[in-house]
């Protein structure tokens, strides 16, 4: 343990002397007030210290002393359904002995050693394990069985396996290795800014479904895949970030609120435990993890939540699990990095950003894919992380959205323009990508259609098309398009109207499966093939603008997902005896 | 008795340098003495082995650096607090000006207060009715929340924010309300405006005002908001009371902030302001909000006028990410009449969806709202096109809509500073309105709504 003395203080950064025997990266206590920082340069014997607490009242002369560890964070049962802040300390369990307000220099294990926990044995003595193999499961809620790993370098034969209550640091199973006998314990710690192994990268074919209309259909994510939310504010990137939190079909959900609002941790705290899981029909917080850092918070600690967060999400990807991870807002995290820079004097890249802004941003993202996981067999594991951008402005030609981009393959740009018309999520189908959607063809039509991706392209071209009628409509009226393509940009309004536009806070409307998507897009594709037919035919371009059946695939979304097959058909029927009486009504 | 120090070295805008200090430390109170006697408090900025750099909350005029004296303190800015301040005006630093007694503290609060746990928040949803439609029917205001109002030189958000502080109310609830005012560089006649609404509507007993005028240093100013929302909180906290805190104007506190940090040399962020802003202005608005297990909350309505009338402008852009949404004001409402000129659809407020419906304020609501807001914009966009091609190049429907807009603005949003809408009166305003539109094009709202509210005579 090395031991230092402090020489100057400025916010955030503090110097320290005598400190040759410490590490880069190296944790450090900071004064008797014992605050927690972390080495981030040597300079001889001198070490710049960020520390991820409020450093009011530290001066020169006090002491800092080096763990010798760098900073890492618990990984074990009790993680699920627990609020940690940037550094992973337990923020309910901190609220139980300190109030309402942060304190400083606060100590508290992230996993609670009381607490004891079933561990049920899946291997037995003699068997041969590897890091990465589960020794057995602990049934940490209903909806998560935790898989108790052998931790990474460990390989051996199974010695002692003990079945029974225990506590996360008791120790569950002993493996005879080469290098002498190793305890496995119900939890293992990592180093978050050290990406946990696999065996192998796999590519990212298989569907991460959202339930959001607007996503799933035209800018699907894969499972494994990296996205980004970049939008002015109030144009709801958390509303986003929330329903995929929400809806998303993964088993694990890390949300990370990283120099946010601390009411929307508060939302999610007091929502998600009440809300169902559309697929296991389990409370959502029972797969959920937070980690809040929020505006008010320290801001070292931002630095670090991203990474506490992406450790915590590679643990569960470990054990098999589809995890989904979501950052609202990388931009904050870039700006805690911009700050410290500053205050370590380094010459500011774009913007005061630091040079290496964008390789930390690719560092992050990289740690996301669909993997082979370590351990004897061959597991799949997924890891997804969509970070949210907040650009200055909503303009994304800044530094941080624009090394973003350099590296996602999902790009929901949100639209402030949309947003002021309510139309949520505010996702601007013309500038949006999403570079899966080809990958992923082959999966929609196994799983949820062989047409599908036909659709998908008529509905796209539709919008596309739309966007240019819409440049003739402003400059010379609508009097000047043919009857196909007014009936053209009708059938877009409905497809924006009807179909993009999603409601978060309908109960029904708030998610929507696959197969209801698939109708409800066949239903306005429906009506556009028909009524243009139908024109071709004679039929009268104002009746057909206004068949009364119009209305009824307005509210198509409303419907629940039991009776939609019903609903299509009545639709289908209806559609079509009106098409029918309009060209009669044209013919007389 | 602590060290006084004649070492001052330098004196450069708000920022001064004192060397050969012992035991020092960061964000530490000072305070210096100038060779006349007069006092004046100081903060540390840094502390570089024996250099202290402070930073001063008042001006640097008279300083002589041989002459004075500094004295550091061994705690950080404190405020004495108690439920005497109410109906008191004080500078902005905390010290009584109208001619009244010091106070005699209860407790005295460290200005910065300490960060909330977001584990330890209440969730805002107790719907505050304005009597303003705008806000009540479209952007909601609840308890507890952060709503800035976005404005701009000229613009009427004084009458605004005196007619919330006026109208503001938990209906159905009797409990103990205050208002904490805090001017920032204001001039003379504005703060004399909130001065005289308070005292016409009998709200000045409940009020504690912080005035920094335009003449006042504006170093000052940093310190303002945090001693203001310090008082707030323990009226809110401590004695459970409903505070409304206003804040105007937030565009002076930054430049403020600016002044010191490029006094400090520091590499500049967008338009010179320092790359710390977000956090520091997230440090103040984050102080907003409501404790599980305490009774009273903090409501902060922010102030800021926007430089070029320009919401990309790095003040009210970051603001807008850190605040639970804006009301903005437009110039071209203001132009055309509309009082308020609130232009509701790049305005927002976050927490509505939680603080309005059945049992909240209508059954109706989300839905209604959702549809004026489609609408509205629809209605916009088409008057948009009206001009450039002629009524006769809209389609009936549009017509209707460009109708539905121009009665929107003036029954709708146009309403005086005087009237004091109940909530029902509102929904009932938009559903006349939407009667313009026939049932078919309301397709945000469910049926069993419709049959209800749009088909009632």
């Amino acid at each position: 343990m090395n031991q230092g003395i402090i020489t100057k203080v400025a916010g955030p950064l503090v110097i320290a002397e005598g400190m040759r025997e410490a590490n880069m990266y190296d944790v450090v206590r900071v004064s008797d007030k014992n605050l927690i920082g972390e080495i981030i340069e040597m300079h001889e014997d001198r070490a710049s210290i960020q520390v991820y607490e409020e450093t009011a009242g530290l001066g020169p002369g006090e002491k800092v002393v080096s763990t010798g560890k760098p900073l890492s964070v618990e990984l074990g049962p009790g993680l699920i359904g627990s609020i940690y802040d940037g550094i992973q300390r337990p923020l309910e369990e901190i609220m139980k002995q300190t109030g309402s307000l942060l304190q400083r220099g606060i100590e508290v294990p992230a996993l609670n050693r009381d607490k004891k926990w079933n561990f049920e044995p899946t291997v037995s003595v003699g068997d041969k394990v590897t890091g990465g193999d589960a020794v057995g499961i602990v049934k940490e809620t209903a909806a998560v069985t935790h898989k108790i790993l052998v931790p990474a370098g460990i390989e051996g034969t199974v010695k002692e396996i003990k079945a029974g209550e225990h506590t996360v640091e008791d120790a569950v199973a002993v493996i005879e290795t080469e290098g002498g006998e190793k305890e496995v314990k119900l939890f293992q710690s990592w180093p978050v800014r050290i990406s946990r192994p696999y065996k192998k990268k796999l590519s990212p074919d298989v569907l991460l479904t959202t339930g959001q209309r607007v996503i799933d259909t035209l800018f699907p994510i894969a499972k494994g895949g990296v996205a980004a939310v970049p939008g002015p504010f109030g144009s709801g990137k958390t509303v986003v970030q929330h329903q995929l939190a929400k809806w998303a079909a993964a088993d694990i959900i890390v949300y990370i609120g990283c120099g946010e609002r601390g009411n929307e941790m508060t939302d999610v705290l007091n929502e998600f435990p009440e809300l169902k899981d559309p697929r296991t029909g389990n409370s959502l917080m029972e797969r959920t993890v937070l980690i809040a850092n929020t505006s008010d918070m320290p801001v070292a600690a931002r630095e670090a939540s991203i990474y506490t967060g992406i450790t915590i999400a590679e643990y569960f990807r470990d054990m098999g699990y589809t995890v989904a991870l979501m950052a609202d807002s990388t931009s904050r995290w870039a700006e805690a990095l911009r700050e410290m820079s500053g205050r370590l004097e380094e010459m500011p890249g774009e913007e005061g950003y630091p040079a290496y802004l964008g390789s930390r941003l690719a560092q992050f993202y990289e740690r996301a894919g669909r993997v082979i996981v370590n351990g004897t067999e061959d597991t799949e594991g997924a890891l997804s992380v969509i970070g949210a951008v907040s650009p200055p402005g909503g303009d994304i030609s800044e530094p941080v959205s624009q090394a973003t981009l350099r590296i996602v393959k999902v790009f929901w740009g949100l639209d402030a323009g949309l947003a002021y018309k309510r139309h949520f999520p505010a996702i601007n189908w013309l500038t949006s990508y999403s570079l899966y959607s080809d990958q992923l063809e082959l999966w929609f039509s196994k799983e949820v259609a062989e047409d599908w991706s036909s659709y998908r392209i008529k509905l796209m071209s539709l919008l596309q098309d739309e966007a240019e009628l819409q440049e003739i409509v402003n400059l010379v009226g609508m009097d000047a398009l043919s009857a196909p393509d007014r009936i053209k940009l009708e059938a877009a309004r409905s497809v924006r109207e009807d179909y993009l536009h999603q409601n978060a806070f309908d109960d029904t409307d708030t998610y929507t499966s696959l197969h209801k998507q698939y109708l409800m897009i066949k239903a306005i594709l429906t009506y556009f093939d028909l009524a243009t037919e139908a024109l071709n035919e004679g039929a009268p371009i104002n009746e057909l603008l206004s068949l009364p059946v119009r209305e009824r695939i307005g509210r198509f979304k409303y419907c629940a997902e039991d009776s939609a097959d019903r609903e299509y058909e009545a639709i289908v029927l209806q559609l079509k005896s009106e098409i029918s009486a309009a060209q009669k009504g044209g013919e007389d | 008795m602590p060290k006084e120090y004649r070492t001052i070295r330098e004196v450069a805008g708000p920022l001064m340098m004192v060397s050969d200090v012992e035991d020092v430390k960061y964000d530490e109170l000072a305070e210096i003495e100038l060779p006349n006697g007069e006092k004046r408090r100081c903060k540390v900025l840094e502390i570089d082995k024996g250099n202290a750099l402070v930073q001063l909350f008042e001006s640097s005029a008279g300083i002589n650096l041989s002459g004075s004296k500094v004295k550091f303190l061994g705690r950080s800015m404190e405020l004495p607090v108690s439920s005497d301040m109410l109906s008191r005006v004080f500078d902005g630093l905390g010290n009584p000006i109208d001619g009244g007694p010091e106070i005699i503290p209860d407790a005295r609060m460290d200005i910065n207060g300490r960060p909330m746990n977001p584990a330890a928040r209440n969730y805002p949803q107790e719907f505050i009715q304005t009597g303003i439609s705008a806000i009540d029917g479209l952007n909601t205001l609840v308890r507890g929340q952060k709503l800035p109002i976005f404005s701009a030189s000229g613009l009427p958000h004084a009458q605004l924010a005196a007619q919330i502080a006026r109208q503001a109310t938990v209906r159905g609830k009797d409990e103990q309300f205050a208002v904490v005012f805090a001017a920032m560089g204001i001039t003379f006649e504005e703060a004399d405006y909130f001065i005289n609404s308070f005292t016409e509507s009998g709200a000045i007993d409940r009020t504690v005002m912080f005035v920094n005028l335009a003449k006042d240093p504006a170093i000052e100013r940093i310190a303002t908001p945090r001693v203001a929302l310090t008082c707030a909180e323990y009226l809110a906290f401590e004695l459970g009371m409903h505070v409304l805190v206003i804040m105007t104007d937030i565009t002076n506190y930054a430049d403020a902030l600016r002044e010191v940090s490029a006094a400090r040399k520091e590499v500049p962020g967008r338009r010179g302001y320092p790359g710390y802003m977000y956090t520091d202005l997230a440090n103040i608005y984050e102080r907003a909000g409501r404790i599980k297990g305490k009774d009273g909350s903090i409501t902060l309505i922010p102030i800021l006028s926007m430089p070029e009338d320009d919401k990309t402008h790095p003040i009210p852009d970051l603001t807008g990410y850190i605040t639970e949404g804006q009301i903005i004001l437009s110039r071209e409402l203001y132009r055309k009449g509309v009082t308020p000129p609130v232009d509701v659809l790049p305005s927002l407020s976050r927490l509505k969806d939680k603080g309005i419906g059945a049992g909240r304020t209508r059954e109706d609501h989300a839905a209604s709202m959702n549809q004026l807001f489609a609408a509205y914009a629809r209605g916009k966009d088409a008057k948009e096109l009206m001009v450039i091609l002629g009524e006769a190049a809209l389609t009936d429907i549009d017509k209707l809509y460009a109708k539905f807009a121009d009665r929107f603005e003036s029954e709708y949003v146009s309403q005086g500073y005087l009237a004091n809408r109940p909530i029902e009166e509102t929904l009932d305003i938009g559903w006349e309105l939407l009667r313009i539109l026939p049932r078919s094009e309301l397709k945000r709202i469910k049926d069993e709504m419709l049959d209800k509210y749009y088909e009632k005579d």
